[in-house]
């Protein structure tokens, strides 16, 4: 058990080590100096030089990386260029608009992607199968940005039912802001959902425990739900865990279409204008967001499945 | 419940089970498979009846279509399943999971697939007796005791434990404490040793034996083993190619088989050469396509001994001792006793 999870925390901190390196290399080879940038094309060289020694452009990129991970060791994950504030307090202020806008997405998606699936997998090829097979695969191949520029003229322009932009103010405001980007977000999840749980079910079902327990006369109710659901529902918990990540991405266009405060609308703006600090403590808390989400992944998994609890 | 625990007792036939003129088809994409064509059997009340045959004859297929379990693309085409006295063909869903784990219970093949992954086996053990109007706590006592009955060593702690805990053998021990602890008319037991090795084999087939003579209950053992049979069964049935070509009682099968095929079958049985052999005999040629089976007597193009009326005529069962009968042309000088294979003869 404590090797597992030291183990799992050596593999994390690899995950964020290499993301961060990467990351930090695509922003080198981004073509214009940052100090240009951030100055404007009329700063004298020797300003463009004082800036370049003072957030460290000077040095290597391997020096760079090192004084980064030093600074991270000691919780800090640097400040922004422009207001000098630090970056943790920006990238936290951002980050429970997002949260909400995630789990919201996935709870919702969750909630109709699963029970729609377990259904059309035992009322196979009935009318709501096909249904939800057909809408499935629509809602999937629709660019999630698409239907969110959509349903934002249909809903928020046309018919003004659903504020357009915003996060709101106050709970029920709150609530009424998050309707429009959770829906776009999720939506294509309850697709993929309906699908993989659809197909699980029905692989488990055509299992020998499930016809030894019909040979037994147990009610179709508690096959389904006591004995197939646990099983098959394992594998959308693992896509759930990595889904957290793509759900991160999708967070930022919606954010973006939405004027939504955020995470994603922070890396936005920031890559925007070089603010490299930014950008690193955004990828830097995302990364950890999705070791975080396949960990608690595996811990369902675990908890559902004794096989797998027994192997941590 | 109520018409399940008080079934008319069908004293003429003392039968638990009669299957009679049973025919199954599968759908496929080449056409349908005509699986089972005219089966009749009948499984006495308190006795273990075999069911022997290659793989592919359709043993396993009756075993389903009797639990009412059959693949999708199943279909029974034709026929009667009496069971104490009832249709089981002419039952709804709802009236046959009233049977199904109270009168009839079955053992499956592979004990590693058929016990479900996440559930303790004390759950599993209390689900099945859901309908029983027992406390819980008594649900506990008797799936324990059964469990020590079956040989499983601690096993009151055990309850606690997941299948993939046991070995083959235990979960296999496991199957048949919880296909008895229902106490059923009928069990069925699909090949429940194949899966096994041959130490663990004699054993389970020691259990069994020992187990339906302690609680009464009547077998229905489909196995493709000819020593297994021997050694637990009372009678016999011998099925090729979806068609029972002999049965009777074990004695009787195993000292005169009568049927080719049986004979064939002896022949080909590890356990009976007696001398040491490289290469083991087998069966020359193939089992007919059953999508279209050829007419007259099914096994006439693998048969030694075949001659004029096999290809045009079907053989019906005659009489080949006590109790004994065998669909084969060469026993015609004898008396012809009806159409049914074993009907009344199996008793």
């Amino acid at each position: 058990m404590w090797i597992y999870f030291g183990r799992r925390l050596i593999l994390a901190i690899l995950v964020v080590v290499i993301a961060v390196t990467l990351l930090n290399a695509m922003l080198h080879l981004v073509p214009g100096d940052p100090a240009v940038m951030i100055l404007g094309p009329r700063a004298t060289p020797e300003l463009i030089e004082a800036f370049r020694v003072r957030m460290g452009l000077d040095q290597p990129f391997h020096v760079q990386m090192a004084t980064f991970f030093w600074r991270l060791l000691q919780g800090d994950m640097g400040t922004d260029v422009f207001t000098g504030r630090s970056v943790a307090a920006i990238v936290l202020e951002q980050l429970p608009f997002t949260l909400t806008l995630i789990a919201v997405s996935i709870l919702w998606a969750a909630a109709l992607g699963i029970p729609l699936g377990c259904f059309s997998a035992i009322r196979r090829n009935s009318l709501l199968d096909k249904v939800t097979g057909l809408l499935s695969v629509s809602v999937i191949s629709i660019p999630a940005f698409v239907m969110a520029l959509y349903a934002l003229l249909i809903f928020a322009v046309e018919l003004k039912w659903l504020p357009a932009i915003g996060a709101g103010e106050g709970f029920l405001d709150s609530l009424e802001h998050l309707i429009l980007p959770a829906f776009t977000v999720g939506v294509s999840w309850v697709g993929y959902m309906a699908r993989i749980v659809r197909a699980s079910m029905l692989e488990v079902l055509g299992e020998t425990h499930v016809r030894m327990a019909r040979a037994f006369g147990l009610t179709e109710r508690r096959i389904v739900f006591g004995y197939a659901l646990p099983i098959a529902i394992l594998p959308t918990v693992t896509l759930l865990g990595v889904g957290v990540a793509y759900l991160v991405s999708a967070a930022v266009f919606a954010e973006v279409i939405f004027a939504r405060p955020g995470v994603g609308a922070l890396i936005v703006e920031a890559v925007d204008s070089r603010n490299y600090p930014i950008v690193l403590g955004c990828v830097l808390v995302t990364t950890a967001l999705f070791v975080l989400a396949t960990l608690v992944s595996d811990l369902v998994n675990a908890l559902l499945d004794p096989r797998a609890r027994e192997s941590l | 419940m109520a018409g399940a625990a008080s079934p008319p007792e069908s004293a003429a036939e003392g039968s638990v089970l009669e299957v009679s003129g049973l025919s199954l088809d599968f759908g496929s994409p080449r056409g349908r498979i005509h699986a089972l064509r005219n089966v009749s059997l009948s499984v006495p009340r308190g006795r273990i009846v075999g069911v022997v045959g290659e793989s592919g004859c359709g043993k396993s297929s009756l075993a389903y279509a009797i639990m009412g379990l059959l693949a999708a693309n199943g279909e029974v085409t034709d026929g009667r399943l009496l069971f104490e006295g009832r249709d089981l063909l002419k039952l709804d869903q709802r009236e046959l999971r009233a049977i199904r784990g109270q009168r009839l219970s079955m053992v499956f093949q592979d004990p590693m697939t058929a016990l479900n992954p996440v559930r303790r086996i004390g759950e599993l053990m209390t689900d099945i007796q859901y309908r029983s109007g027992r406390s819980p706590a008594e649900m506990r006592r008797r799936a324990t005791e059964m469990l020590e009955r079956v040989g499983i060593p601690d096993a009151e702690s055990r309850l606690a434990a997941y299948p993939h805990h046991f070995s083959g053998g235990m979960r296999q021990r496991i199957c048949i404490a919880m296909a008895l602890l229902v106490e059923p008319a009928l069990l069925i037991a699909d090949e429940p040793t194949t899966a096994l090795d041959a130490t663990l084999e004699v054993q389970i087939v020691h259990l069994l034996k020992n187990l339906q003579r302690e609680l009464g209950c009547s077998v229905l053992f489909v196995s493709h083993h000819l020593g297994t049979v021997a050694e637990l069964c009372d009678d016999v049935v011998v099925m090729y190619a979806g068609e029972v070509v002999e049965s009777g009682p074990v004695r009787e099968i195993f000292h005169r088989p009568s049927h080719p095929y049986t004979q064939a079958l002896f022949a080909c049985d590890p356990g009976r050469i007696k001398q040491a052999t490289r290469n083991l005999p087998t069966i020359p040629g193939e089992l007919p396509d059953l999508v279209e089976p050829p007419s007259g007597c099914i096994f006439k193009d693998r048969c030694p001994e075949r001659f004029e009326p096999c290809d045009r005529l079907k053989p019906p069962a005659y009489a080949a001792g006590e109790g004994h009968r065998a669909a084969c042309h060469l026993l015609s000088p004898c008396r012809p006793l009806g159409s049914g294979p074993a009907g009344e003869g199996a008793r």
